[in-house]
This record gives C-alpha cells, sequence and structure tokens, in this order.
C-alpha cells in the first residue's frame, strides 16, 4: 500500500471535513425527517453481472448508491470496480463482446431498458477519466461548451455564462479567464483534469462517475480535486473509484469494497458507511485489504 | 573454454581469464564486416534517387523557361511549352480528388469506427489488393467502362482511373491515423452524451485531421505522377483543354510518355522539363507533408 505525501498546510481542511467524523456524530444532528430525506438511493444496483465475451468481469453485484453522496468504490486492480463504473452510463456496452444481466436502477428507471437511449442517459450521468482527456483540438471555452454544442440539442443562449458558471464551480476560472481561448491541453494535468470536471458539469448531469480521477496528478493538484469533490457533493451524486484508500477515506461517504473472485469475477464484499469500513468492517477480507494485507 | 557451465563460484577460473577467453576477435571483424556490407547497401539505395534528381534537375533545367509554363506546344517541336500538360495534370487530379477524397476517408472513418471487425479487415484486405493492382488495369477497367461505351477518349475517365488509385491509399492511411486518436477522446465524447457520428466528426476526425491530410496530399502526388491510367482514357492532347472533360486532356506524365520517345530534340527537352515540373511538384508535396509532420512533433 502506497505511503501517502501530502502537504502539511492541508491537515486542518481534511480534520473540518464532515467525512472524517464519526457517522454517528453526524446523524443525531439531523431532524429525523431531513436524515431519511438526505439518505434516498439514487442508484440501484440489482443482482449486476458485466461479461466481456464469455468473461465475467462482475458478478452479482447488489448495492445501493444514495444521492447527493459521495461513494468510493475500492478494490485490488482487477476486481471490476472499473467496470462497474462504466455500466452506471452504459459506457461498458462500446466495448467488443460486452454484455450485462441483472437491473440498473437510476431514480427507479431501468437504465438498460429498451427505451432508454444511451446517448441521452450519458448527459445525465457524466464521468470523469483516469487521464484527464481534454478535447485537443478544442480551446478551454470549447472544450466546456462542447458537450452542448455537440450533443444536438439546441444550443442554450447563455452559453457564455455557462461555460463561466462550469469553469467557477470547477475551481478553476480564476486561473483560465484570460485565455479562454488557448487549447484545452496547454493547462497543467490538474487544471486540465478540473477542465474535464467543467466539461462534465455544463451538460448538467445528476450523477458524476470518476475513474481514479487523481491518479494521474501530483499530490497538490490530487487535494484540488478531492476538494472540488466535496464542494460538488450535495448537487450531484458521486461515484468514485480509487486505489487511494486514504483518498476513499478522504472524500467519501459511503465505500464499497470489490475483490475478485476464483473465477477472476469482480463481486461486492461489502458496502457501509466509510468510517465503519475503515474502522470496523464486517468482513474479515475488507480489514486485510484496508490494513495492506493484500492487495 | 576452462569453466564447465554450473560450476560452483569457487570452482571457476578467475574472472579476468574467462574474459580473455571469451574475447573473439573473429566476432568482431565479422562486425566490421556485417556493417560494412549494410551500409554499402544502404548508399546503393540513396544512389538512384540522387542520380534521378541530379539528372531530371540538370536536364529539365536547361528546358524550364517562361513559354514551359504558359504556353502550349506548337507544331511538331517547333517550340511553345507544356501549358496543355500543367492544366490538364490539374484538373483531372482535382476531379479525381474531388471523388477519392470524401469516398476514401469516409471509408477509413468507417474502417476504423464503425465496422466489425469481420468487415474491417474484409475492407482492409480489398483496399490493400486495390492498392496492389498494376495502375494500367485500373486504366483498362476506366477505357472498357467509360471510353468505350462513349466511343471518346476523354478526361473524366482518366479522372475516374486516377481516383480508383487514390482511394485505396486515402482509406488506410485515414483509418491508420484515426486508431492513433486515443480511445479516451472517444470516451470523453460519449461521456457527454454526444451521438457517436458527432464524436467521429467532431472529436476524433479534428484529432487525427493532420495524418488524414497527409494521406490525402500523398495519394495526390501519387496520382499526379501515373502515366500508365491515363494513356488509353485521357490519351493526351496537343490542345490545352479547361472543363472539357468529355475530351481528350493532356496530362504531365503524358506529355513527358509522348515528348520523350519522339525523334525531335525539341520535344526531348521539353519532356525534361515538364518532367522537373513533375518531380518538384511530387517532391513538394512530399517535403510539405513532412514539414507537417515535422512541425507537429516539435510544437
Amino acid at each position: 500500500m502506497a505511503i501517502e505525501i501530502r502537504p502539511r498546510e492541508d491537515q486542518p481542511v481534511v480534520t473540518t471535513r464532515p467525512t472524517t467524523e464519526p457517522a454517528s456524530a453526524r446523524v443525531p444532528t439531523r431532524a429525523p425527517e431531513q436524515a431519511a430525506a438526505a439518505r434516498t438511493t439514487k442508484i440501484e444496483a440489482r443482482d449486476l453481472n458485466l461479461y466481456y465475451g464469455s468473461f465475467r468481469a462482475v458478478r452479482d453485484v447488489t448495492m445501493d448508491i444514495p444521492a447527493n453522496e459521495i461513494t468510493a468504490i475500492i478494490g485490488p486492480s482487477g476486481c471490476g470496480k472499473s467496470t462497474f463504473l462504466r455500466s452506471l452510463n452504459r459506457l461498458h456496452e462500446l466495448a467488443h463482446g460486452a454484455r450485462m444481466e441483472g437491473r440498473l436502477l437510476i431514480d427507479g428507471v431501468d437504465i438498460y431498458e429498451r427505451s432508454v437511449d444511451a446517448v441521452d442517459l450519458r448527459r445525465l450521468v457524466g464521468m470523469v477519466f483516469q487521464r484527464p482527456n481534454p478535447f485537443p483540438t478544442m480551446s478551454i471555452y470549447g472544450n466546456v461548451a462542447s458537450g452542448l454544442r455537440l450533443g444536438g440539442g439546441p444550443k442554450p443562449a447563455d452559453l457564455d455564462e455557462i461555460v463561466e458558471r462550469c469553469l467557477t464551480r470547477a475551481a478553476l476560472w480564476d486561473e483560465v479567464k484570460d485565455h479562454l481561448g488557448a487549447p484545452g491541453t496547454s493547462l497543467s494535468g490538474g487544471q486540465q483534469q478540473r477542465l474535464c470536471i467543467a466539461r462534465a458539469l455544463a451538460v448538467d448531469p445528476e450523477v458524476i462517475l470518476m475513474d481514479e480521477p487523481a491518479s494521474s496528478l501530483d499530490p497538490i493538484a490530487t487535494l484540488r480535486i478531492e476538494e472540488l469533490m466535496l464542494e460538488l457533493r450535495g448537487s450531484y451524486t458521486i461515484v468514485i473509484v480509487t486505489h487511494n484508500m486514504q483518498q476513499a477515506s478522504r472524500v467519501s461517504d459511503q465505500t464499497a469494497f470489490f475483490s475478485m473472485g476464483e473465477d477472476r469475477a469482480g463481486y461486492l464484499v461489502e458496502m457501509g458507511q466509510t468510517t465503519t469500513i475503515f474502522t470496523n468492517p464486517r468482513e474479515q477480507l475488507t480489514e486485510d485489504y484496508i490494513s495492506g494485507r493484500f492487495g | 573454454m576452462s569453466a564447465t557451465p554450473g560450476t560452483l563460484a569457487g570452482s571457476r577460473a578467475p574472472f579476468a581469464e574467462r574474459l580473455a577467453a571469451v574475447r573473439g576477435s573473429r566476432r568482431r571483424t565479422m562486425d566490421r564486416v556485417m556493417r560494412t556490407v549494410a551500409l554499402a547497401a544502404a548508399v546503393v539505395c540513396v544512389i538512384p534517387l540522387a542520380a534521378i534528381l541530379l539528372f531530371v534537375v540538370i536536364k529539365g533545367a536547361a528546358a524550364l523557361n517562361l513559354d514551359l509554363l504558359t504556353k502550349p506546344p506548337k507544331a511538331l517541336g517547333t517550340g511553345g511549352g507544356a501549358l496543355n500538360a500543367i492544366l490538364g495534370s490539374l484538373q483531372m487530379v482535382a476531379l479525381a480528388a474531388l471523388v477519392a477524397v470524401p469516398v476514401g476517408v469516409l471509408g477509413g472513418i468507417y474502417v476504423s469506427e464503425f465496422a466489425s471487425r469481420r468487415s474491417a479487415r474484409a475492407v482492409r484486405f480489398g483496399a490493400d489488393v486495390l492498392a496492389g493492382v498494376p495502375s494500367i488495369l485500373i486504366g483498362i477497367v476506366a477505357y472498357t467502362l467509360l471510353v468505350l461505351p462513349f466511343k471518346q477518349f476523354n478526361a473524366a475517365a482518366g479522372s475516374v482511373a486516377l481516383a480508383l488509385i487514390m482511394v485505396p491509399v486515402i482509406v488506410r492511411t485515414t483509418e491508420e491515423m484515426l486508431r492513433l486518436v486515443p480511445r479516451e477522446l472517444r470516451e470523453a465524447g460519449y461521456a457527454l452524451g454526444v451521438p457517436t457520428w458527432r464524436v467521429v466528426l467532431s472529436v476524433v476526425l479534428p484529432a487525427g485531421r493532420t495524418g488524414v491530410l497527409t494521406g490525402v496530399m500523398l495519394a495526390v502526388a501519387r496520382a499526379a505522377g501515373e502515366t500508365a491510367p491515363l494513356l488509353f482514357t485521357a490519351l493526351g492532347s496537343r490542345l490545352v483543354n479547361v472543363g472539357e472533360f468529355g475530351q481528350p486532356m493532356d496530362a504531365l506524365p503524358l506529355f513527358i510518355y509522348n515528348g520523350a520517345r519522339q525523334p525531335i530534340t525539341a520535344l526531348n527537352e521539353q519532356a525534361w522539363g515538364a518532367a522537373l515540373l513533375l518531380l518538384l511538384f511530387v517532391l513538394g508535396v512530399n517535403v510539405a507533408v513532412r514539414a507537417r509532420s515535422w512541425g507537429r512533433r516539435a510544437g
């Protein structure tokens, strides 16, 4: 397990975050009905199986992902975390021979139903990738506007405002406002990743999937992405796949631990409040992984 | 060698002794011989290019003058220029490109973006076979389909023949270049809810445009130098033909071919001049392509 290298000055920031408090300390501060309202389920997976040809990559996953919280998916390499994540916006099905079984519901809608169009779905379920991937032929402005310009819908009249708002939300506006016409790829890696987040926000999604969004970034850029995630929490349902367990413990409300079975298929070992998973997991396997004994 | 493999460390001969034993002077001689042979072969590869360049430049420069560029040929070797051939080449290659570029680029897009593995392989194989068909056969096909029925040699048939030569080149380079565009970029587009055709057109194609353009330019250069497909389609003409694609038209390669085989010195010289023009055009395109990709890498 990697030892975390982080600048000291961010320590106070971490300790003030609600996620690092024990769940029990947080819940009683809310009125009961508020707490119930806050815990609505956004995404329900039911007996989800994902295949690449004859290879089963994910086996029998049933889990509920709460709305407007951050859910982290952790687990060793090859345990199907990314595959599971990519099934949530139906990117999985673009791979050769990919197919799924089971049900996946977002707000009660079965997203694999025949009547649901994958392209439409992806406007509501955005994604941020492992490596920053701004469109190299587009400017910073063009990158943020790309989803709206290329999405086929009517172009909004207030595109400039949307671009500014999204860049501001992605904590990038001040750094780029004077050269919006510069290529998106001229930014640093961390800035590019925040640009990609701004781009995802511009189409007004409800769910944001993040596939190891900070794994190619340095510790400071990573910290900024994590801060940004906490800013977005509450407005978006965020599902993040991460190899970095400190990151999961810092940012997420819920943690799901995946592992790989004998048949090399990934499965959900357990899921729960992040504090519980990290301090008092039900499964021995989870504890072994968290304490660095395998994986 | 004294040491037996697998012996214990302590029982081996001293390191220096063993090193002296394995050092082979024969091997080093062999190295030197092979290197020399390879170098000689490389030189032999470059000599023809240098010779052609030198020959064409020296012979052609003598014939190069304003008349060559601006005047049509006069009656049998009494002067004039190659304007008919220059304009003919430009027109026929332009018309061929007009047909071949959309077909080739879209075909390449199909193979790289939409085709199943099987149909991609089929199209790729077809393109490779077409690229390997001797150009004179393509000329015969164009002759059979577009000259015989009309009982008239015509420039349009020549353009079609050139287009057939360009298409496979463009299909293959487009496909190869688009496959170099990282999957992450396509996924970024898909993840924004952009429809597939828009992702291809607005994300993938712009990202690979330098490479696609390179393929197009190389295909143009290739078509501009083809003679065989034009011999019995556009035929050649001593008249300046602008826009009359139903009539015979001249082209630089035809001008060279016709001028070089006449026993008239003035025509031979004009042919050398035309050869230099053609060479400059083809080299110019190649250098432009290289310069583009170099500039790309440097930037």
